[in-house]
């Protein structure tokens, strides 16, 4: 078993205007962040990493069956964004989720029990990859409903709001979600009443096949944001230190009571829509391994070369290799889901 | 006792659940300092507050949404749906979101939320502001429907409805809103899936919600004149439903229609009549009828209207149908 709670440490106020550093922006290119508060970035990055290749081979195991859609090439945005906030705030996720709920603190192995139909999940395998929900560490769901994870932090923002709490809701979105009326409702609805909330959209490049230059002559999701009054900010999703500045950012407006924000992280989708994806119909091989030069946690090691020893990273994958070891074995060691708890919980 | 009409008791269960539980707000178009198009939320405004009666953009789909949201973090919302065919827009929120959030979470997550909407023939507002879609609802597990008839059922249901753990449609027929009838001070909670009977008789069963209640009973009425003696049952609930006290109904009167104002096909009485075939076939001296609208959309003239809306006329048809069947077949 893992420690959630050692997968990130909240950072209880968004540190960036107090620390100036060298650079005209933002407390430089590292925003002021400390070396814990770094070597934790790093560590929810290649968690995540490291999850989702297990998973992926766990699939082809049989222990995980059903659509499982991997993160990799996008770590930097959940990683960036969490590390912006208070471990009482709380994120809404989408299908490809898994990196938002590690990043959150969500513990690995109820994860992966949970992603294998085990009676140890967080849900007890009525959730599945898709449905993954940690109270505890303020995950409060993804919705597969293309653009439901707004509804979602939207009402729970609302919430926030009527109870007069500083707390805050993110919403992890698609470029998919881009087209669903829904988010244009729920942009609106945040805006108007101010609500505490961020929309992050994670540019992948694809909606399932679908090119995002198919979906919308405007190339610049965030600039949508123009048409709700509210700020929108286009950073590299590739980057953790702009997704980083960017949600620290936005999460104090939000705490501040100043409305929504919403952020639009440009990456690269690097495998396909979900495992078994009929990728060779939509994209060429090159295109893939072009994209994947841009590795997101190579970028981490190249900003951090100056400033973190490569053994303390060393330490840290090693650490996070064992834990995903043990979080694989009590997933496999935990019973099915018991039939009779499939009546239970509806009405 | 008080007599107050339906709307007055919508408007008084509302009022209520806002002084005793401060995790309810409401939402909704034109719930604020308008009151609500039918006054279900008049002076709400200014006796709770903008902050707890809010104001909604036309947009069903994130007034639902954000309801479901803000219910996951423990508020209790109820929003309105300002008429039943609008839930179409926003029913992403309420069957995939809404009423699964509890069981897919493994209980981690609950949605306690009521959404108060109306609908309705006979005000001629045309095809896509007449609905009656409850059944709709059934379909889906996780999710009550509830549909009163009388102002004390309003309140009483209302009453507990807010309070539940799970998410509750609740259905007025905007027809009933002015009726009247007694209330009692205060109203006590009515359990949801229990059943009333609102008239005694010997001959034919007719079971019915809202509105269609108030026909089978008009009815009814008609009908003793004619030596035809009708027990008429309220279930107030579809989900759940009190199928037990209509076959205890059966034990004696061997007959049953069942009305309701939505269409037949593929309605909530096709429900109770398969449920009470499989649990009360020996109890049935003839086959179990349906008294639903025909297959059409609801058109604005008044003659047309009439030529397919299930009203008093057509229960009262099914009626007499169920007795000339018994006779066939005795």
């Amino acid at each position: 078993m893992t420690e959630g709670a050692g997968l990130i440490s909240p950072v209880t106020s968004p540190p960036v205007h107090d620390r100036g550093g060298g650079s005209p922006e933002r407390g430089g290119e590292l925003h002021g962040l400390n070396d814990a508060q770094l070597l934790d970035i790093f560590k929810t990055m290649y968690t995540i990493r490291r999850f989702e290749v297990t998973m992926e081979r766990s699939h082809q195991a049989g222990d995980l069956y059903g659509p499982f859609h991997s993160s990799m090439g996008q770590e930097a945005i959940p990683a960036g964004v969490c590390a912006a906030l208070r471990a009482d705030d709380v994120v809404a996720s989408t299908h490809r989720g898994h990196g938002h709920a590690i990043a959150k603190g969500a513990e690995l192995g109820p994860v992966c029990a949970e992603l294998w139909g085990k009676a140890t999940g967080y849900c007890g395998g009525k959730g599945g990859s898709m449905h993954i929900v940690s109270t505890e560490h303020g995950f409060i769901g993804q919705s597969p409903i293309i653009g439901g994870s707004g509804l979602l932090a939207t009402g729970a923002a609302l919430s926030f709001d009527l109870k007069g709490d500083s707390r805050v809701a993110v919403a992890f979105l698609g470029d998919g979600a881009v087209g669903q009326g829904v988010f244009h409702e729920t942009l609106n609805l945040a805006a108007i009443w101010r609500l505490p909330a961020v929309f992050v959209v994670e540019n992948n490049g694809y909606a399932h096949s679908f090119r995002a230059d198919q979906m919308q002559l405007n190339p610049d999701i965030a600039s949508r944001a123009d048409g709700y009054g509210i700020p929108g900010v286009v950073v590299d999703g590739i980057d953790v230190f702009s997704v980083y500045g960017a949600a620290a950012a936005a999460v104090e407006r939000a705490r501040a009571g100043d409305g929504p924000t919403l952020i639009e992280a440009k990456c690269y989708r690097w495998r396909g829509h979900n495992l078994g994806d009929a990728e060779h119909l939509y994209r060429e091989r090159s295109e893939v391994e072009e994209a994947r030069r841009s590795d997101p946690l190579h970028r981490f090691r190249q900003a951090v070369s100056g400033r973190l020893e490569p053994a303390a990273l060393a330490e840290i994958e090693a650490a996070v290799d064992r834990e995903i070891d043990d979080a694989a074995r009590f997933a496999a060691e935990s019973p099915f889901a018991d039939p009779q708890t499939a009546l239970e919980g509806s009405f | 006792m008080r007599e107050i009409s339906f709307i007055e008791a919508v408007r008084e269960a509302q009022a209520e659940a806002l002084i005793s539980d401060d995790r309810v707000f409401i939402m909704g178009q034109e719930i604020g300092s308008y009151g609500g198009v039918f006054r279900a939320t008049q002076d709400f405004v200014r006796r709770f507050g903008e902050h707890r009666v809010r104001d909604m953009p036309i947009a069903e789909q994130s007034m639902l949404g954000a309801g479901v949201g803000a219910a996951v973090m423990g508020m209790r919302p109820i929003v309105e749906v300002m008429f039943m065919d609008f839930v179409a827009c926003g029913m992403d929120a309420i069957v995939n979101h809404a009423a699964k959030m509890r069981y897919m979470s493994g209980d981690q997550l609950r949605a306690p939320m009521v959404i108060r909407t109306q609908g309705g023939s006979g005000t001629h507002h045309g095809s896509q502001h007449s609905q009656t879609l409850e059944s709709w609802f059934l379909h889906v597990p996780g999710l009550a429907v509830v549909v009163p008839s009388v102002p004390q059922d309003v309140k009483g249901l209302f009453k507990t409805s807010v309070e539940l753990e799970h998410p509750v449609l609740f259905v007025e027929h905007r027809a009933l809103y002015r009726t009247t009838g007694p209330v009692t001070d205060p109203v006590a909670p009515i359990p949801l899936g229990q059943g009333v009977v609102r008239r005694r008789g010997d001959d034919v069963t007719v079971a019915a919600v809202g509105k269609s209640v108030h026909q089978a009973l008009a009815a009814a009425l008609e009908m003793e004149e004619e030596g035809i003696s009708v027990e008429v049952i309220d279930l107030r609930t579809l989900v759940p439903m009190d199928v037990e006290l209509v076959l205890e109904s059966l034990s004696h009167t061997h007959r049953l229609v069942v009305a309701h104002e939505a269409v037949e096909r593929g309605g909530w009485a096709g429900e109770l009549v398969s449920r009470v075939v499989a649990e009360g076939f020996d109890e049935l001296d003839a086959p179990p009828l349906r008294a639903g609208s025909k297959a059409t959309p609801i058109p604005f003239a008044r003659e047309l209207e009439a030529a397919m809306i299930s009203d008093e006329r057509l229960i009262a048809r099914r009626v007499r149908e169920s007795l000339d069947l018994a006779e066939h077949s005795a």
